[in-house]
């Protein structure tokens, strides 16, 4: 049972007020006419799955029903930090340094 | 088809509101019509550890925004009293404009408001009149009822319930959060010591106020109308 920060609300609550809401930072292509299938089909449907430092967009459903990012280790479960959407993470993995 | 809302949109008339109440003739039904809690404060337990009131057929606002410093003044000025920024607080106005009202965080840009069922009407027009620029106020009363707990047991009950932590230097009277409740979802204030309101959504009343009296066996549930 993760013990998950929201940022919005300022305090702990239980995971089960949460959702997660899949990967973080992925940016829709400014113009996606000009994409190529490819792109845009990684736009869509690739996603990363790191063992390791992972960037998670998170919701509190229960809660303030706001965004917010997570970054947590997949191999540890450890909460690395939290961190509003639109700022950018502190904690990110050796090969993204 | 376009997030960017144009300048020009906001200066617009005033909105139109239509009171949701009906004539006056016409008996408003709480939720928990059916219970017939007024026989059941009569008839049940006189003495217990947990308190159950239903306040019912409140007026119910929500209000969404971003409010600049011009906004927040002029609704203090509506409210009687200024909006709560810090998260998870609320705010108690004995004296505004439309009687008592209580105004609850809930999230960075929302507020619940909450007055007697016949000012609701009246506060929102004010607002559509007085409160200018880019905001949000819907009239939900509707839609939910709010239970009011207390007694010396309420936080035994509450704890079975909800898994945020009740105590009382974490949770202090005051303050406001939203949460997961029985299943459900309910707004949970401590407005005293020993008090809880927690709003509802109307279509979870029944459960909830079964799921309540369940929970509340063990110390003895007292009922008020």
């Amino acid at each position: 049972m993760f013990h998950i920060y929201c940022p919005h609300c300022c305090e702990y609550r239980e995971e089960e007020e949460f959702h997660v809401a899949g990967q973080a930072h992925i940016a829709r292509p400014l113009d996606p006419d000009a994409c190529t299938d490819k792109e845009w089909g990684e736009f869509m449907y690739f996603r990363a799955n790191p063992r390791g430092i992972h960037h998670e967009l998170w919701v509190h459903g229960a809660g303030c029903r706001k965004y917010f990012n997570v970054t947590r280790d997949t191999q540890t479960y450890e909460i690395k930090e939290v961190y509003k959407v639109g700022e950018k993470p502190s904690v990110v993995a050796d090969d993204v340094k | 088809m376009s997030d960017v809302t144009v300048a020009a949109e906001l200066k617009t008339e005033p909105k139109l509101v239509t009171n949701q109440l009906p004539a006056a003739e016409i008996m408003g039904e709480s939720p928990l019509h059916h219970a017939d809690l007024e026989s059941v404060a009569k008839h049940g337990p006189q003495e217990g550890g947990v308190h159950f009131h239903e306040r019912k057929l409140m007026g119910l606002l929500t209000l969404r925004c971003m409010p600049s410093a011009e906004q927040q003044e002029v609704i203090k000025s509506l409210l009687g009293v200024a909006l709560p920024m810090q998260p998870l607080t609320s705010v108690t106005a004995d004296d505004s404009p439309i009687g008592k009202v209580s105004v609850r965080w809930v999230s960075p840009d929302e507020w619940l408001i909450i007055m007697v069922g016949e000012k609701a009407f009246e506060l929102e027009t004010s607002f559509f009149e007085k409160l200018m620029g880019h905001y949000s106020l819907v009239n939900i009363s509707g839609g939910t009822t709010i239970f009011n707990v207390s007694g010396r047991h309420v936080v035994d009950m509450l704890k079975k319930s909800t898994p945020v932590d009740l105590h009382a230097s974490e949770f202090p009277v005051g303050k406001v959060v939203s949460t997961v409740f029985a299943k459900s979802g309910a707004m949970i204030c401590r407005v005293a010591e020993d008090q809880f309101e927690l709003v509802v959504r109307r279509s979870f009343a029944d459960y909830l106020w079964l799921w309540i009296q369940d929970a509340s066996r063990e110390y003895g549930l007292v009922v008020h109308h």
